[in-house]
């Protein structure tokens, strides 16, 4: 326990320092790093089976008590944010230089990193609500970072409000959980037969931070108006908070709810499939990637859906293999989406646009950006050797264990997730072929004063060291089974979970195997190709243009034709708006296409509901008066209301 | 002496409601403050200390020499008029005084604490944050609001010199310090929304909200 209270301690001083000696630019990130330095010797230990560390210290705040353990699964989710903080604060160095707000942005980056170890960690309600809102402020802050944009200020108040309503539901849950027992002690909470109410808020409240659909609406607007290495941590780890919520509360249920393995699939299986479609259809390039966190948690879900329906059933297999696959997941997102989040921050940073059909033909210029977003891009495909394959692969193993069963359940929901699982894997690959080509491939669509250069050593190490994360988690995935044994403990009989853990292993042994021959393969004719091509003349033409002679670079596939197909197909469910003046006559002197795809429970459920809540609270406005006076009689008011009703009751 | 001491606060709370003159008003707070530093020396006769004394001289000081001070030189800087500007009239100000310390001993009644040295402390103590209270609400300028805020303080100072019998020091000089820094931010947002506004009217505040 104390190796993390210490590495808190070493984020959180140099975090201070920052703000008081603005000139040191790097102390906040050499905080971080040394932070998660000793971070993450502590949660390795953990992973390596020592025992559970816990601390109590009396909170003069009623109810409340600083109470801190560090278990397994909360090592687990302790090492995406360690790693990824500290690379990301190394990487928001260089991005944010000399901008007049770094000192506060790496104050409140500390700050958040902090409170996000303090979430895990706690196990005290209280403890856990305050950290948990000191998460959702600094974010904020971080959101709010450049906020004389219009959109920006407009996206920080969605977070705001979205994260807000999160919390109200949250601390419902947490007064349900605690009135039982008497206690707001993590390990005295009882649900008492109200496991059902108690878990839907759950899933409202941190659902909201993790961004299921229908509660996501913070996201796509949130992720692209932070600064590049502020949404690598949002997008990354923050969110997944919100998945530790649930799995942290799955534990302190007792017995689970018999829906809740339908209701963690149904979500699943909605937010993998809307986040991917939507993703297909946007042409920020941070926006795009802002939806694909939303279907990396619906996979997440499915994964944990997958695990209960084991649970549910009696089928300790499948149990085993959904909730490691989920979890793994969780890792894995963190390490692959960061990196893509760097990526296009070094794009934005060289090319000053997120707008995919104005960039192009970057790969030439930036390869070692070009490579690194390949890697991740690979990666949230779910493609071998990288690391989203091995989690992505022991949800399938989990659904398959489930469609073989006997029982009527499993087979329906293995089925259901396998068929979502295969068509999020699918249009994922369409959407990271369209962004990757549109951005790094073909020819720039604008004239630049100068080229796009890769960034400087403090942005591309990072990047390059989540890139080789992947890759060596992809290819060391069956090394890491065995912590999983001690982060599942308890989730369901522990022989029934090493045999099956094992079947897993040795079936992602395999998998990995054969992609390890067909990367080999892939050398070899790599390594074939540049012998013959050695010593002959190898020249560059442009591609067959039909027989027009003078093609210009704007004439390319834009991000909108590549997916057109797609987006078309999808089109009840996009519903984009189109503004389209098609070419008239036979010499058309103009014509444009203009198309954008709106959220659609932004528009047909949130701004409804909000536009009512406005118009009903309205009257309200008067007692905001701006008079100082009566806000104090107001307050004068009640406290002596209180007063004399509780002195005269007694 | 108690029993005086703690009527003669009472006495400059009702002053304070019918005072038309921002001076005169600065001038009885400061009053207010050196007897309450006078009455923390007094009302515990039986088991005060050399640390007790210091306390109640520097609480005096604070209370009758430094916030007067800082309050004057507000007034001086900003140029603002000598008078209260009440909402409510100077006799219905005092009615309503009156109608306060009827609630206050009421309050009193109901609140009996262990170990007092008179009958009167708890009422006093409430007279003088409702008195506090009533200043910050009915007057309209904001000078007035941190003398308000002042004699608030000193009924809860009234309270930490009773009820507080283990720690009264340190839980008084948090109240203390908390206020020494509100008494300088009030100057400071003063200079500044004066600057802005140009009027020290805290009625004109509302062009503030959103």
């Amino acid at each position: 326990m104390m190796g993390s209270l210490w590495a808190l301690a070493l984020l959180l001083i140099p975090g201070a320092l920052a703000l008081l000696l603005p000139r040191l630019r790097w102390i906040g990130a050499a905080g971080a790093v040394a932070g998660a330095a000793v971070g993450l010797v502590a949660c390795a230990r953990l992973l390596g089976g020592a025992a559970a560390e816990s601390l109590r210290v009396h909170w003069s705040i009623p109810g409340g008590l600083l109470y801190m353990e560090l278990d397994a699964l909360g090592a687990f989710f302790l090492l995406p944010v360690w790693i990824v903080t500290a690379l990301a604060a190394v990487y928001g160095v260089e991005y944010l230089g000399r901008h007049p707000r770094a000192p506060l942005a790496a104050a409140l980056f500390n700050l958040l990193a902090a409170s996000m170890v303090v979430v895990v960690l706690s196990r005290n309600a209280l403890l856990f609500l305050a950290a948990w809102e000191i998460m959702a402020l600094s974010s904020f802050g971080l959101v709010m970072l450049e906020d004389e944009k219009d959109s920006v200020r407009a996206a920080g108040w969605t977070y705001l409000a979205a994260s807000q309503l999160g919390t109200a539901a949250l601390l419902l849950m947490f007064i349900l959980l605690g009135s039982a027992a008497g206690s707001l002690d993590f390990d005295r909470f009882s649900a008492a037969g109200r496991g059902g109410w108690i878990l839907a808020l759950g899933l409202i409240g941190f659902g909201t931070k993790a961004g299921f659909i229908p509660l996501h609406t913070w996201l796509p607007e949130a992720h692209p108006a932070a600064p590049s290495h502020v949404s690598a941590v949002m997008s990354g780890v923050m969110i997944k908070m919100g998945i530790y919520g649930l799995v942290r509360l799955l534990g302190l249920l007792g017995p689970i709810p018999a829906a809740a393995g339908w209701w963690f699939t149904a979500i699943g299986i909605s937010s993998g499939l809307l986040g991917v479609i939507y993703a297909l259809a946007q042409h920020d390039l941070k926006r795009l990637l802002a939806y694909h966190s939303v279907e990396n948690i619906g996979i997440i879900m499915l994964g944990l859906g997958v695990g209960l329906l084991g649970v549910r059933y009696g089928l300790p297999a499948m149990a085993a293999a959904g909730f490691a696959g989920g979890l793994f997941h969780v890792l894995n997102h963190a390490l692959f989406k960061s990196l893509l989040f760097l990526g296009a921050g070094s794009v934005l940073h060289a090319t000053g646009t997120r707008d995919l059909d104005r960039l192009g033909g970057l790969v030439k210029t930036m390869p070692v950006t070009a490579a690194a977003f390949l890697a991740g891009a690979l990666a949230i495909c779910g493609l071998p050797p990288f690391n989203g394959f091995a989690s992505e692969f022991l949800v399938y193993l989990g659904a398959f264990h489930g469609s073989t069963a006997s029982a009527q359940g499993p087979v329906w929901g293995g089925l259901a997730v396998l068929v979502a699982l295969s068509a999020i894997g699918g249009l994922a690959l369409a959407c990271f072929a369209k962004a990757f080509t549109v951005v790094f491939l073909g020819h720039a669509r604008e004239a630049r004063p100068q080229p796009a250069r890769d960034p400087g050593p403090a942005m591309k190490a990072p990047m390059l060291l989540l890139a080789s994360l992947c890759l060596a988690i992809g290819l060391g995935a069956p090394r890491l089974f065995p912590a999983f044994q001690y982060i599942l403990a308890g989730r369901t009989d522990a022989a029934a979970q090493a045999a099956a853990l094992g079947d897993a292993r040795a079936a992602l042994g395999t998998a990995t195997g054969v992609m390890a021959v067909f990367v080999a393969l892939a050398l070899l004719a790599a390594l074939w190709r540049i012998r013959r091509l050695a010593g002959r003349p190898v020249s560059q033409s442009v591609t067959w243009d039909c027989g027009y002679a003078a093609p210009a670079a704007t004439m390319q596939y834009t991000g909108s034709s590549m997916a057109q197909p797609l987006t078309e197909f999808l089109d009840p469910v996009l519903r984009a708006e189109r503004h389209i003046e098609p070419p008239a006559g036979y010499f058309p002197a103009s014509a444009s296409f203009v198309s954008h795809t709106p959220d659609f429970f932004q528009r047909f459920l949130y701004r409804p509901l909000t536009a009512l809540g406005a118009r009903l609270l309205a009257p309200l406005r008067r007692v905001q008066h701006g008079n100082v006076h009566l806000y104090v009689l107001y307050i004068a008011l009640t406290l002596l209301a209180l007063l004399a009703w509780s002195l005269g009751a007694r | 002496m108690t029993n005086t001491l703690l009527i003669l606060i009472l006495l400059t709370n009702l002053r304070l409601l019918i005072s038309s003159r921002i001076h005169a008003c600065v001038r009885w707070v400061a009053a207010q403050g050196i007897l309450l530093g006078l009455l923390a020396v007094v009302g515990r006769q039986a088991d005060i200390t050399l640390l007790g004394i210091l306390f109640a001289l520097f609480t005096a000081a604070i209370k009758g020499w430094v916030f007067p001070w800082l309050i004057f030189r507000a007034i001086r800087e900003s140029e603002i008029r000598r008078e209260m500007e009440p909402y409510v009239g100077y006799n219905l100000s005092l009615a309503i005084g009156l109608a306060a310390l009827g609630v206050s001993f009421w309050l009193g009644r109901r609140l009996p604490l262990p170990g007092l040295p008179g009958p009167l402390f708890v009422p006093v103590a409430f007279f003088s944050m409702f008195a506090g209270l009533f200043l910050i609400v009915s007057r309209k300028q904001a000078v007035t609001q941190a003398l308000g805020y002042l004699v608030m303080e000193n009924g809860i100072y009234l309270f930490g010199v009773v009820a507080v019998r283990d720690e009264p020091l340190l839980v008084e000089l948090g109240v203390l310090l908390d206020l020494l820094v509100a008494v300088f931010v009030m100057g400071i947002t003063m200079f500044h929304i004066q600057r802005d506004v140009e009027s020290l009217d805290a009625n004109q505040l509302t062009q503030l909200r959103d």
